[in-house]
């Protein structure tokens, strides 16, 4: 299957032109060719997940995309663990989220349109996950970009729907820019190669000077900002969830937001050299992630819509993921990712089915004991929660301890600190959202009632998931997730004679297509000589000029002490919601005393992040330019076209006329006639349509031009 | 041999072809006219070949050409068809519909 990879997009993207050019034939069955491309393309992924269980061989394919004088691009696909992992991610969420939205888009306007959409959302995740360069990574990310904003302005007629989607596009270009820049500031010192096997094992060598890996990073990192929602450019994903439910459980929670984080584990050579994240401390990635999580988890608090809790909780989540790869603990942060994909795409939907029952409302507000209504939707919900908050043995107790165990492993105890931080909010908030719903009486107009089967059972099978995939990690299981999804790449020593072997690398550049297909060739050769495997840039370091190792991100054992503090945090934030919304016993009027009422507005005001980059620079730039604008336009632009038009008016136009236009312009037309006419006739005569005369004009013509030539020669 | 033979003998089918050409009525005899030119090209390529031992391009181009040639009679007969079909006769001046 990893060889025919490139069909697993191919599938869901025929199914989007399908549905494109035929959706008014086809109206709503239009919906069926989404759920049968996807089913055709998790097919597939799970094929391709046991095959890569079985053999584990990295498979690469690639054709050539475009040639020009200086060299060549070549584009395919690129199946490791981390790419099967993420194809089987990707389809069955999408996978259940068409089979979902059956219900709950039943109806709508633009049906035809939202599952054409979906399937090319599906179509670009899937490319991306499987890229083997980071140019078809690029254009990849920029079409679920592109199918986000689609997607969330999917009711545009509502114009804070159509705002929402411009927010999350025009942030989004913000960090694009930096990873185009990043991209081209890769494919040149990588030696003019857009692969990125070939950029990791570049920036792990040595043979690219630390400054410019610097940049480099920083650059990428602006993108993984923007599109995994960290601090600051996060800003777009809250108002993302005016798009439908199960859009916000596909896109917004479970896969694109990923992309960010999935592209650092890609290039995270660049990462881990550019940001030196071995020596410990403090990294600018770590530093990113952190904040994230601590800032995201605390805006939650004081949402009173669901879905808006659910998007922070994303945001700090996906903080936890960036800082994972940021204290090195690799393995931690993807394995993070998978289990989150499923509960969290479980919670929204839980959402979604929980908005579908009480008229289209998502404020807490207006529900409060549901539990007895809609025991389906508690029982998921409630899972979602706990694996949420991170509670063994659900899903999300395994990987957040194994990151936190990664920082503290890995020497970066204020990481360490703010995930513990994040944790207890995590749970905290949580628990206010499953108390506020679920418990107490009900407070909105509606008749709740449970949703249909065809949305609970994808919700129920996400539940059912967010049980298990934790285990898949767990320390005592046989074979775990760290041994199947791992980062390894081969590292050539080049340290120390950097000048000397760049130049040498440049001038092997084209050499190095062929090394390429012959290490394709030698690839099982390579794989059976079991090179040493390295865990840092210092080891790298200390091999001989030219060794080749492989290098990968430690992994560390799993550690009693953290796992205990985690499980203990995690329960001590239920107990305080438990504390304060199920048995109000808390005082009334916490948040009418101040430190409590200022932190309250700071939270409610999103830390004036918002405010900052709509009112301070969106406004900031377009308030001034518009007027500057305007006032030229009145002023200047204006007044010249007056003045032009009154001076020609008054002075011009009579000796325009009566000079210009009478004798000059009409005699030159006429004279311009006249002679035309007489032209015409005279060459009339040539054009008498006789084929042999036009012949003989063309010898006789030709034959002169022969003479001249001759005698000038 | 001499190359002036060979170019005498070419100008002069070429001149000939180009006599056909020009004053003969019947669409067909024009095409023959036609492909003598064209032989008379080919001739001169062939024996400037042969002129220059080792030169193999002229060879290549004669051969291009007696193809294209074929392929240019092909399309030739079939105007000249059409012709006869409209017009109940081959002569090349009753095909005057062009005349200005």
């Amino acid at each position: 299957m990893a060889h025919w990879a490139f069909l697993i997009p191919l599938v869901p993207a025929v199914s989007y032109f399908v549905i494109l050019l035929f959706g008014k034939r086809f109206g709503e069955r239009c919906s069926y060719i989404g759920i049968a491309a996807l089913s055709a393309a998790w097919v597939m992924a799970a094929i391709n997940v046991y095959q890569w269980i079985d053999r584990r061989e990295i498979v690469r394919e690639s054709i050539e995309w475009f040639e020009w004088g200086g060299g060549s691009i070549r584009v395919g696909t690129h199946v490791d663990g981390l790419a099967t992992m993420m194809l089987f991610v990707v389809t069955s969420v999408s996978l259940l989220v068409h089979v979902y939205s059956l219900e709950y888009l039943r109806g709508d306007r633009r049906y035809t349109h939202y599952y054409a959409a979906l399937s090319l959302f599906s179509a670009s995740m899937l490319m991306l996950v499987i890229a083997d360069n980071t140019l078809a990574l690029l254009t990849s990310w920029e079409l679920v970009g592109l199918c986000s904003f689609m997607l969330i302005s999917h009711w545009w007629e509502d114009k804070d729907n159509s705002n929402a989607g411009l927010k999350a596009f025009i942030t989004n270009r913000v960090g694009d820019v930096g990873l185009i820049v990043g991209i081209i500031i890769l494919y040149f010192v990588a030696g003019k190669t857009f692969d990125i096997d070939t950029i990791n094992s570049a920036a792990l060598s040595g043979s690219i000077r630390h400054g410019t890996l610097l940049i480099a990073a920083v650059c990428l990192l602006a993108a993984v900002c923007s599109k995994s929602g960290q601090v600051p450019l996060h800003i777009w994903l809250p108002d993302a969830m005016a798009g439908p439910t199960p859009v916000s459980a596909l896109i917004h929670a479970a896969t694109m937001v990923v992309a960010g984080v999935y592209m650092v584990a890609r290039l995270y050579g660049v990462f881990f050299a550019g940001l030196s994240i071995d020596e410990g401390g403090m990294n600018l990635l770590a530093l990113v992630g952190g904040v994230t999580m601590v800032i995201g988890a605390s805006m939650a608090f004081v949402q009173n819509d669901i879905k808006r809790v659910l998007a922070y909780s994303t945001i700090s989540q996906l903080g936890y993921m960036v800082a994972a790869l940021g204290v090195g603990a690799w393995t931690g942060g993807v394995f993070h990712l998978f289990t989150h994909a499923f509960f969290k795409a479980c919670l929204f939907l839980g959402a979604g089915s929980l908005s579908h029952a009480c008229h289209h409302t998502f404020d807490m507000r207006e529900m409060g004991g549901l539990r007895k209504k809609m025991p389906t939707t508690f029982l998921t919900f409630t899972i979602g929660t706990l694996a949420l908050a991170g509670v063994p043995p659900l899903a999300g107790f395994w990987s957040k301890d194994e990151i936190l165990n990664g920082a503290r492993a890995n020497d970066f105890p204020i990481i360490m600190v703010l995930g513990f931080v994040a944790a207890i909010m995590t749970a905290a908030y949580m628990g206010r959202a499953l108390y506020l719903i679920f418990f107490g009486q009900y407070r909105g107009h509606a008749h709740p009632h449970e949703s249909p089967k065809v949305m609970m059972i994808p919700v129920s099978i996400l539940a059912g998931l967010a049980v298990v995939v934790g285990l898949l990690n767990a320390p005592f299981a046989d074979y775990r997730f760290g041994q199947w999804v791992k980062f390894e790449v081969e590292v050539e020593n080049r340290y120390g004679a950097a000048g000397e072997v760049a130049a040498a690398a440049e001038a092997e550049g084209e050499h190095a297509a062929e090394g390429e297909v012959v290490a394709e060739a030698e690839g099982e050769h390579a794989a059976e000589a079991e090179h040493v495997i390295v865990h840092s840039i210092t080891e790298i370091k200390e091999l001989a000029p030219g060794e080749v190792v492989l290098f990968e991100p430690e992994e560390h054992e799993f550690n009693i002490g953290v796992a205990g503090s985690s499980v203990a945090i995690g329960l001590v934030g239920l107990l305080i919601a438990t504390w304060i919304y199920l048995l109000r016993k808390a005082p009334k009027n916490l948040l009418l005393v101040n430190p409590f009422r200022a932190l309250y507005t700071l939270l409610l005001q999103k830390y004036y992040l918002d405010k900052l980059a709509v009112d301070g620079i969106a406004k900031g730039t377009a308030g001034p330019v518009a007027d500057g604008s305007y006032w030229v336009n009145q002023k200047i632009i204006d007044g010249a076209v007056n003045g032009v038009g009154v001076t020609t008016k008054k002075y011009l136009a009579p000796f325009a006329y009566e000079q210009l236009d009478q004798f000059v312009v009409d005699g030159l037309y006429n004279g311009l006639g006249e002679t035309t006419k007489g032209l015409g006739s005279a060459f009339r005569k040539l054009q008498n349509g006789r084929i042999q005369r036009y012949g003989l004009w063309l010898f006789f013509a030709v034959a002169i031009l022969g003479l001249v030539v001759a005698l000038l020669a | 041999m001499a190359l002036n033979q060979f170019l005498l003998l070419s100008l002069f089918l070429f001149c000939t072809g180009v006599y056909g050409a020009l004053v003969r009525r019947s669409g067909v005899l024009v095409l023959m006219s036609i492909e003598l030119m064209l032989n008379a090209a080919n001739l001169n390529l062939v024996a400037f070949s042969a002129f220059y031992k080792g030169e193999l391009s002229g060879q290549v181009f004669a051969l291009f050409v007696i193809a294209i040639a074929a392929a240019e009679v092909g399309v030739g007969l079939a105007i000249v068809l059409l012709l006869y079909r409209n017009l109940s006769s081959a002569d090349l001046d009753r095909a005057d519909s062009m005349k200005g």
